[in-house]
């Protein structure tokens, strides 16, 4: 999955890394090169005492110098750009993606873990590539070139490259291959401490109310426990790591000397080669570790691949038409016809068969038990979800042959979860009509029952909501959320259980005020209160994903037995009737 | 949170904004422990890594406390310190015998190749003689036997000696770093078990006045920080700096005219990172700032899916989008590019020196003015000169950051404690509940009193109910009489005892509490309803649960009463939660309850459950109940009308409403308005 998607986002910046592993390349020759200069110092210019071949060796070398630095420089340059450019490509894929998602996919994800996928996720990625760019791809080389050259410099020590190399890798291996899982149970470990932490934090009045300290303590110390075994387990294969790297490298110098000795008392090689020899192959080992470090990053970029990719594979559920119906005079008119739906995997659908119309001037309001169904059935109008079988009609074109826009000028929602975005309380109401003047804003704040509070704000319209609507309290956010949906002046209205958190008062002077700016529209209207809805002009009682009864309050209260049930249940609780 | 002035009338949604967590709040948690990730910008970054820094504040004291943490393991520390000294030592002097090695090897080179038989002077003035003066420089360097080769009795030795060195300073770098590594785990521990125990001493108000996702990063990132720096930054520290000093010293000793050519590189090094150093801090601040932005759009476009996909405003947020993914690309494509550059630049620095080296070495080698051996010794010198440097560079800011985290945690540490318990008296195991207020004054903050010269009386078995707007300190009551805030003045007594007599412990056991917000922890239903009474036998836990509704969903459920209830939890609804929590308190079976009555998005008929659960709860105790529903004021025995922190009003339902006062008022405002929908 990581190569996939890095084949897939790197492809457009094949030139950039072919021009990191040419500059890469030069580089690392030119690094190559210059010990073997230095062994022309020693045996060409030192052993003969030969100055002037010193002096322009030496110049040599500067200039070697010069252009590894230059092309290093270029390397980083374009493998930066590379990275940087792909990370980007790969934020906007998912962004891209994401957006189209149905709010089927989403909730299959959950909101929480595709932010992570898009941000920590690609970071990671980014990361891998960056870094491979910038080492990876100098470390074979580096290791190939140095092999070339120390083989070049005395074929017949070369062995000491065969023995060296593989133990330093097998050893360095052994230990990441060891640690690896170790690492993964540190952070299972790490998450189990934040876990009980974060309960007994958030829990702090329920723990001490129970006096449950002390259940706690022993808690947290098992958790506390555990994860200081891990973490030692760790630390100690961790600092055997730098002594027995280091190890390897002075058995190989001892051993090079030794040998080197040997072959320079035959008169096999120079003392310069010897020394150049020993510094390649120093210089082969570090590539091997290096290499071998960066390696380490490969399990946790994969994880984060895998789940960039799980993001990129799904088919958003909701497609738009090829060619949408043109749209017709905008009236209001909602039908569903024989609507069925079952969320993937789930056994039971949500909603079975539901058909119903709802006009304009009228409300239609649904009552139900959690978990009946009611939140997904509005959710077809603005195609949040589309219906397994059966049809969702607007003004007689099924909302699946409608433009986007078709739809969204005819429909506004006003969610369950009442959430708005940063910025402010004017960018919040014209989410919905870009265009909407302050006086439009003002008048659905009137009629939402949130002029009062905003007003009150020191900068009015202007004052700043934080990110999800933090910073007013939940029923300040619900009458926003309802203002908002004003604005956008629709033909139908959805609000899902959109009153909740509104006290009993309020809920009846914001109904009061709504009756005359919904006159001409469609309502349909979620609701858990029978107050809320009594007036409405035809109720749907819902109950396991279909309708079992509707008509008026009055009708209902004589013909249907769950409704009277649910009406009984409020009276208990409210004394409503 | 912001206290909702304007209407009065939130009385049967909201909760206390003064103390009662809210929906807001979590959510609000939520963003912090997203943002704990993505740390946003404002702090210094490693320039290196770009990870974000964190500055101390007053580092030197801090320093000496953290390391201060180390003292009741001086000893071990001793001997960490003592193998340090040893492997440096050893390790810096090691290229040196190497070197020695390789003048052997040179010797016997150069020495096999002149005539057999002379000596060395004799072949020196012989070359001079035949106007070979280089060659003869050289070899005047040198010492050597003409016609002998490589001496490799002598090489053997020093190739075991140099072997044995590496061999012990591993071996001690080993041991060190083993030895360590217990000692900072074992410090690290009783760290986190001190804050951990420190959290339970804290008052309340610490809670309430500051950010969970604060809190919760001081006992897990910020302590984990600090075991960094003690186990790397501090042995690395000493062991880089130890290295430096000896290297130079060794540098200076084979040659110090290399030495000077070696040193100029490290002014040259400075310079050339500290001007890409500032440059890249500059452009990773952007980075982060960038990404800070562009993770908060993803986070809110995703959030808010539902809402962009209804508004139809897809193609807006596609494009802020671009824009921000853009701003990032240029800002961290920047980053990127120049801290990268260091590397290379540095490489080039020391290839500078090595040229140097290398040139002058060659030089003085053929003027015999020094051995080959020191020549090569001297490059491998110069070689490892760098690494401590760039060590010493990344572990000060390693060091730097885990003094900041040691300074929170000793915040944390350092907060005052709620008093302690004096416990002078004790209650029998089976209180009455006669709960009395004796003029009690309560405020949050010295200059905003909230309870004002409170008096009332709740007698056993009866039950009280607290009405009143959001923030008129109803929660606040409850939570006095649980003593989770010390009163300013006046004294509440339990029985007659003043409860701050009494320890919290024994206090609390006799109270039973349900919060508004259900606080389950991760864990079975089980364990959940077990929690009230850890000694509860499972049929107790069983009887509880059927006694306040719980069973019956239970039942319901794939897993029973082992269902893992998980943040995630769908399979448990609001309502549910609330009912375990209830079966929780049912289980302790206190002989004082005290009830919040909020629920808000929970059916109506699981709600009517939770209703009858809570009376049930109620019966033959005395109860607090932060009533919001029209029965349960109706029915109770005492009702407390708040105001603003004061009881404007007691009595019960029928004479209160007679007194056409404010509890009449609030009546005809909260559920005359619920009979009749169009008033």
């Amino acid at each position: 999955m990581l190569l996939r998607v890095i084949r897939h986002y790197g492809r457009p910046y094949l030139p950039l890394v072919f021009a990191v592993v040419v500059l890469q390349l030069i580089a690392t020759i030119a690094a190559l090169y210059l010990p073997s200069l230095n062994a022309q110092i020693i045996d060409e210019g030192v052993a003969r005492g030969d100055t002037d071949y010193i002096w322009s060796t030496g110049g040599v070398m500067l200039t070697v110098s010069f252009v590894q630095v230059a092309a290093a420089i270029a390397g980083v340059y374009f493998g930066s750009k590379a990275a940087m450019a792909m990370g980007r490509d790969l934020r906007r894929g998912i962004f891209h993606k994401v957006t189209g998602f149905s709010a089927r996919e989403v909730g299959q994800f959950g909101a929480p873990s595709l932010i992570t996928r898009g941000t920590n996720d690609v970071q990671q990625v980014q990361m891998l590539v960056l870094m491979g760019l910038n080492f990876m791809v100098m470390a074979p080389i580096m290791c190939v070139g140095g092999i070339i050259m120390a083989v070049r410099e005395d074929l017949q020590l070369s062995w000491l490259v065969w023995v060296s190399v593989p133990l330093l890798f097998v050893v360095v291996g052994l230990l990441v291959w060891k640690l690896m899982p170790l690492f993964r149970t540190m952070q299972e470990k790490i998450d189990g401490i934040n876990g009980v932490l974060r309960e007994q934090i958030t829990g702090i009045r329920v723990v001490r109310a129970f006096v449950r300290e002390p259940y706690e303590a022993k808690r947290f110390e098992k958790a506390n426990r555990e994860l200081t075994d891990v973490s030692l387990s760790v630390g100690n294969l961790f600092v055997l790591m730098f002594p027995s790297i280091g190890m390897i490298l002075h058995l190989a110098t001892a051993a090079v000397l030794w040998f080197g000795g040997l072959r320079v008392d035959a008169g096999d090689i120079q003392v310069g080669a010897l020394t150049a020899f020993l510094q390649y192959l120093l210089q082969i080992l570090m590539a091997v570790m290096m290499g071998t470090f960066m390696a380490m990053m490969i399990p946790r970029a994969s994880v984060c691949a895998e789940r960039i990719g799980e993001v990129l594979d799904v088919e958003p559920s909701v497609h738009e038409p090829a060619k949408p119906e043109a749209a017709r005079e905008p009236a209001g008119v909602v039908e569903f016809r024989n609507v069925t739906f079952a969320y993937p995997g789930a056994e039971v659908p949500v909603l079975r068969d539901v058909s119903f119309t709802a006009r304009p001037g009228q409300t239609t309001a649904i009552i139900g038990s959690t978990g009946a169904g009611k939140s997904t059935l509005i959710s077809m109008l603005p195609r949040l979800f589309d219906a397994g079988s059966g049809d969702v009609l607007i003004d007689g074109v099924p909302v699946t042959r409608m433009a986007r826009t078709d739809i969204t000028d005819r429909v506004a929602l006003v969610p369950q979860r009442p959430y708005l975005f940063s910025g402010t309380v004017a960018h919040n109401l014209r989410f919905g009509n870009p265009d909407a003047t302050d006086a439009e804003l003002w008048e659905a704040l009137r009629v939402a029952q949130g002029d009062g509070f905003v007003r009150a704000k020191d900068h009015g319209l202007e004052s700043v909501v934080s990110q999800g609507g933090t910073n007013v309290s939940g029923g300040q956010r619900q009458r926003l959320c309802i203002a908002r949906a004003l604005v956008a002046q629709p033909k139908v209205y959805l609000f899902d259980d959109s009153f909740s958190a509104l006290d009993v008062a309020t809920d009846a002077r914001l109904r009061a005020a709504l009756k005359g700016t919904t006159k001409d529209a469609t309502v349909i209207i979620v609701a858990q209160r029978v107050a809320t809805i009594i007036e409405a002009d035809q109720i749907l009682v819902m109950e396991h994903g279909q309708i079992v009864a509707r008509g008026t309050h009055e009708q209902l209260l004589e013909s249907s037995e769950t409704y009277q049930e649910i009406v009984n249940s409020q009276t208990a609780v409210e004394e409503v009737a | 949170m912001s206290p909702d002035r304007e209407t009065q009338s939130e009385l049967a949604a909201g909760p206390d904004p003064v103390t009662a967590p809210t929906p807001a709040a979590a959510a609000e948690a939520e963003a912090e422990i997203l943002e704990e990730q993505f740390q946003p910008g404002e702090a210094d970054q490693d320039f290196m890594t770009g990870t974000p820094v964190r500055k101390a504040q007053h580092f030197w004291p801090s320093a000496k406390r953290l390391f201060g943490l180390l003292k009741p393991e001086k000893a071990s520390i001793a001997l960490v310190l003592a193998m340090v000294v040893v492997a440096v030592v050893l390790n810096v002097i090691a290229p040196k015998v190497l070197g020695n090695a390789m003048d052997v090897i040179f010797n016997g080179a150069i020495g096999m190749n002149l005539p057999a038989g002379a000596s060395q002077a004799e072949v020196i003035a012989g070359l001079r003689a035949q106007g070979q003066d280089q060659f003869a420089d050289l070899l005047s360097g040198m010492e050597l036997v003409p016609g002998v080769g490589i001496d490799f009795q002598l090489l053997g030795n020093l190739i075991l000696l140099v072997l044995g060195m590496y061999v012990v300073s591993s071996l001690f770098m080993w041991l060190q770093g083993w030895l360590l590594n217990q000692i900072v785990m074992r410090v690290v521990f009783g760290l986190r078990r001190d804050v951990e125990a420190k959290l339970n001493r804290l008052p309340l108000n610490y809670f309430d006045t500051r950010q969970r996702g604060d809190m919760l990063s001081r006992v897990t990132n910020d302590v984990d920080n600090i075991q960094q720096a003690l186990q790397q930054a501090f042995a690395q520290l000493i062991m880089s700096a130890l290295s430096l000093l000896g290297i130079t010293i060794m540098m200076f000793i084979v040659s110090w005219q290399l030495a000077l050519i070696a040193l100029i590189a490290l002014p040259l090094s400075a310079v050339g990172a500290g001007l890409i150093g500032t440059r890249s801090q500059k452009l990773f601040t952007a980075q982060w700032k960038h990404t800070g932005a562009l993770n908060g759009h993803i986070e809110e476009s995703f959030s808010g899916h539902d809402l962009v996909r209804a508004f139809g405003r897809e193609q807006q947020s596609v494009e802020q989008f671009d824009e921000k993914n853009d701003e990032l690309y240029k800002a961290s494509f920047g980053a990127q590019f120049v801290s990268g550059m260091i590397m290379p630049v540095m490489q080039f620095i020391s290839y500078l020196s090595y040229v140097g080296i290398a040139v002058v070495g060659g030089l003085r080698v053929a003027s015999g003015s020094m051995t080959l051996g020191d020549a090569t010794a001297f490059i491998q010198y110069s070689r490892e000169f760098n690494q401590p440097l760039s060590q010493m560079a990344g572990m000060a800011n390693m060091l730097q950051s885990g003094v900041a985290s040691a300074e929170r945690v000793f915040e944390l540490l350092d907060a005052e404690e709620q008093e302690p318990d004096t416990a002078t008296e004790t209650l029998p195991a089976k209180t009455d509940g006669h709960v009395e207020f004796h003029n009690v004054s309560f405020s949050y903050t010295a200059d905003k009193p909230l309870i004002e010269d409170l008096s009332f009386s709740a007698a056993p078995g009866q039950t009280v109910a607290i009405v009143g707007p959001t923030g008129a300190g109803k929660t606040t009551l409850v939570n006095l009489v649980m003593r989770f805030y010390e009163l300013d003045a006046g004294r509440i007594t339990l029985d007659g005892v003043d409860i701050t007599a009494l320890s919290r412990a024994e206090l609390r056991s006799k109270v039973g509490m349900v919060l508004q917000d259900a606080w389950l922890f991760g864990g079975s239903i089980f364990d959940n309803i077990r929690y009230g009474n850890l000694d509860a036998t499972e049929e107790e836990v069983m009887a509880a649960a059927k006694a306040t509704y719980v069973d019956r969903f239970v039942r319901a459920l794939p897993d029973g009463y082992d269902t893992v209830i998980d943040e995630e939890g769908n399979n448990v609804s609001a309502g549910e939660k609330q009912l375990i929590t209830i079966a929780r308190a049912f289980l302790a079976n206190p002989s004082l309850l005290i009830l919040d009555e909020a629920t808000s998005s929970v059916d109506t008929r699981t709600e009517l459950l939770v209703q009858h659960a809570m009376a049930a709860l109620r019966s033959d105790r005395t109860s607090f109940v932060i009533a919001h529903r029209l029965s349960t004021i109706r029915d109770a025995d005492v009702i407390l009308v708040m105001e603003d922190g004061k009881i404007v009003e007691q009595g019960n339902h029928a004479t209160l409403l007679a007194a056409e006062g404010p509890y009449y008022r609030l009546y005809m405002s909260q559920f005359a308005a619920a009979a009749d929908p169009v008033s």
